[in-house]
C-alpha cells in the first residue's frame, strides 16, 4: 500500500515536473552545464581537503584512541583477574584458619568439659560421702530418739492413766499393774502408733 | 513559480564571478553546502578525537562508532588488504552522508542531487579502482571479465556482458545516488505544495504524508551513503582480491 502510494507520488511528481518544464524552459537544473565546472572544482577542492585532514590528522587520532582504550581495558581485565585470584587465595587461607581454629576450639572445649566432669565427679563423691555420713548419724539419732520416745510415752501414759483412774474411782492404783497393761498395749499396737 | 519542485535544485552564484581561463569556477550554493558538510564532518570528528577518555563522551562515542562502523564495513566486504583505502572510503561515506543529511533541512541545497557531483565521485572511484587493479595484478586484472566455470561457447557473450557491466559501474553508482536524492526531494516539495494548495481543510493528509516522507528520506539519505560506500568497497574488493 505504502509502496503503491510512493510510486504514485513519484509519478505525480514527474507529472508536476513535466508541467514545470513546460512552463519554465529550464528543465532539470542538474542537466544545465552552466555550473558543472564550478561544481567539479569545488567538489575536488573540498573533498580533497576533507580527505587530507581526515586521513592525516583525525583518523589516526581516533584509531590511536581506540587502540589505547582496547589495551587499557585488556590491562584492566588482566589486573582484575589477578586480583580475583589473589582474593581467592586469601579466601582459602582464611577458610583454613577458620577450620583450624574451630578444631582448636573444639579441643579446648572438650578438654574443659572433661576437666569439669572430673571435678564434678570428685566433688560429688566427697559430698555423697558427707551426705551418707550425715544420714547415718541422723538415723542413729532418730533411732535413739525413737527408743527414748516409746519409753517416755509409756511413762506419760502410765502417769496419766493412774491419775485418771485415781480421779475416777478415788483410790490409788498400783503403778506397776498399770505399767504392765501399758507395756502390753504398746507392744501390741506399737506398730500402729510409732510407725515402725 | 515558487512551488515548482525543481527550483530547489537550481545552482546560483554567490558573490562575484570567478573565472580561470574560460572556466567558470564561481562560488555557488553547491560549493557552500560542500564546504558546510566538510566543516561539519571535520568539527564533529575533531571534537570526537580531541580527548581520549576511557569512557567516551557523546561526541567521542559518535566519532568512534562511525570509525568502527566504516572499518567493519570495509573489512567485511574487501578484507584486510583494503586497509590503506580506509581513510578514502571513510571520507567518501561521511561526505555523501553529510551532504544528504544537510539536504534534509528545509531551504538547503542537496549537493548529491546533482548528477555531475555524483558522477565525478563515481568516476574517480572507477578510475582509481581500475588503476589499483592493474597495479596489483598487471594484465591479469583482465581475468575479471572471464568468469571461471563458464562453457567456452558462452564465453564471448559473457565477456562482453562483463565488460559492459564493468564500464557501467560509474554510471549506475552515480545515477543511483543522484536519482534517489532528486526523487525524494522533489516528492517532498510536491507534497509541501499540496499542503499549501489544499489549505487548512484538506492539507492535513499531504502534511502527514510529508512528515512520514521526511522520515523515509532521512533513511534514504543514510542508506544511499551506505550503498555508495559499500559498492566502492565491493569494487575495491574486485581489484584487490581477484576472485573470478
Amino acid at each position: 500500500m505504502i509502496k503503491k502510494i510512493y510510486f504514485q507520488s513519484i509519478f505525480f511528481s514527474f507529472l508536476f515536473s513535466l508541467e514545470a518544464f513546460a512552463t519554465e524552459s529550464g528543465g532539470m537544473p542538474q542537466l544545465n552545464p552552466e555550473f558543472w565546472i564550478s561544481q567539479i572544482f569545488w567538489l575536488t577542492l573540498t573533498f580533497g581537503i576533507l580527505y587530507i585532514i581526515l586521513s592525516k590528522l583525525i583518523l589516526p587520532k581516533i584509531s590511536k584512541n581506540l587502540e589505547s582504550r582496547k589495551s587499557q581495558i585488556l590491562e584492566n581485565i588482566e589486573a582484575a583477574e589477578k586480583q580475583r585470584e589473589n582474593s581467592e587465595e586469601k579466601l582459602k587461607e582464611y577458610e583454613e584458619i577458620v577450620l583450624k581454629n574451630k578444631l582448636e576450639a573444639k579441643n579446648i572445649f572438650n578438654q574443659a568439659r572433661e576437666k569439669a566432669l572430673k571435678d564434678i565427679n570428685a566433688k560429688k563423691e566427697v559430698l555423697d560421702k558427707q551426705i551418707d555420713d550425715e544420714i547415718i548419724k541422723a538415723e542413729q539419732e532418730i533411732k535413739v530418739l525413737q527408743n527414748g520416745a516409746a519409753e517416755k510415752i509409756n511413762k506419760i501414759a502410765i502417769e496419766t492413766s493412774s491419775e485418771l483412774i485415781q480421779k475416777l474411782i478415788g483410790t490409788e492404783v498400783n503403778n506397776s499393774s498399770i505399767s504392765a497393761i501399758v507395756d502390753d498395749l504398746s507392744k501390741r499396737n506399737g506398730d500402729k502408733y510409732y510407725g515402725n | 513559480m515558487a512551488s515548482n519542485p525543481m527550483t530547489q535544485f537550481n545552482v546560483h552564484r554567490i558573490g562575484p564571478e570567478i573565472k580561470i581561463g574560460t572556466f567558470d569556477i564561481s562560488f555557488t550554493n553547491a560549493s557552500l553546502f560542500m564546504i558546510i558538510s566538510s566543516l561539519a564532518i571535520l568539527l564533529i570528528f575533531n571534537l570526537g578525537s580531541k580527548k581520549n577518555s576511557l569512557i567516551p563522551n557523546k561526541i567521542q562515542l559518535l566519532a568512534e562508532l562511525s570509525y568502527t562502523f566504516v572499518s567493519k564495513m570495509i573489512s567485511d566486504t574487501a578484507g584486510s588488504k583494503a586497509k590503506p583505502y580506509f581513510a578514502f572510503i571513510f571520507s567518501l561515506f561521511m561526505f555523501v552522508l553529510f551532504c544528504n543529511m544537510f539536504g534534509m533541512i528545509p531551504y538547503t541545497f542537496t549537493v548529491t542531487s546533482h548528477i555531475i557531483v555524483t558522477f565525478i565521485l563515481a568516476s574517480f572511484i572507477f578510475i582509481g579502482v581500475t588503476v589499483i587493479g592493474f597495479i596489483k595484478h598487471g594484465f591479469g586484472y583482465l581475468k575479471l571479465f572471464v568468469p571461471s566455470g563458464v562453457p567456452a561457447v558462452l564465453l564471448p557473450l559473457i565477456v562482453v556482458i562483463e565488460i559492459i557491466s564493468y564500464l557501467s559501474r560509474p554510471i549506475s553508482l552515480s545515477v543511483r545516488l543522484f536519482a534517489n536524492m532528486m526523487a525524494g526531494h522533489t516528492m517532498m516539495k510536491v507534497f509541501g505544495g499540496f499542503v499549501i494548495s489544499l489549505g487548512i481543510v484538506g492539507g492535513w493528509l499531504p502534511l502527514s504524508f510529508s512528515v512520514a516522507l521526511t522520515g523515509l528520506e532521512i533513511l534514504v539519505a543514510f542508506l544511499q551513503a551506505y550503498v555508495f560506500a559499500i559498492l566502492t568497497c565491493i569494487y575495491l574488493n574486485d581489484a584487490l582480491n581477484l576472485h573470478h
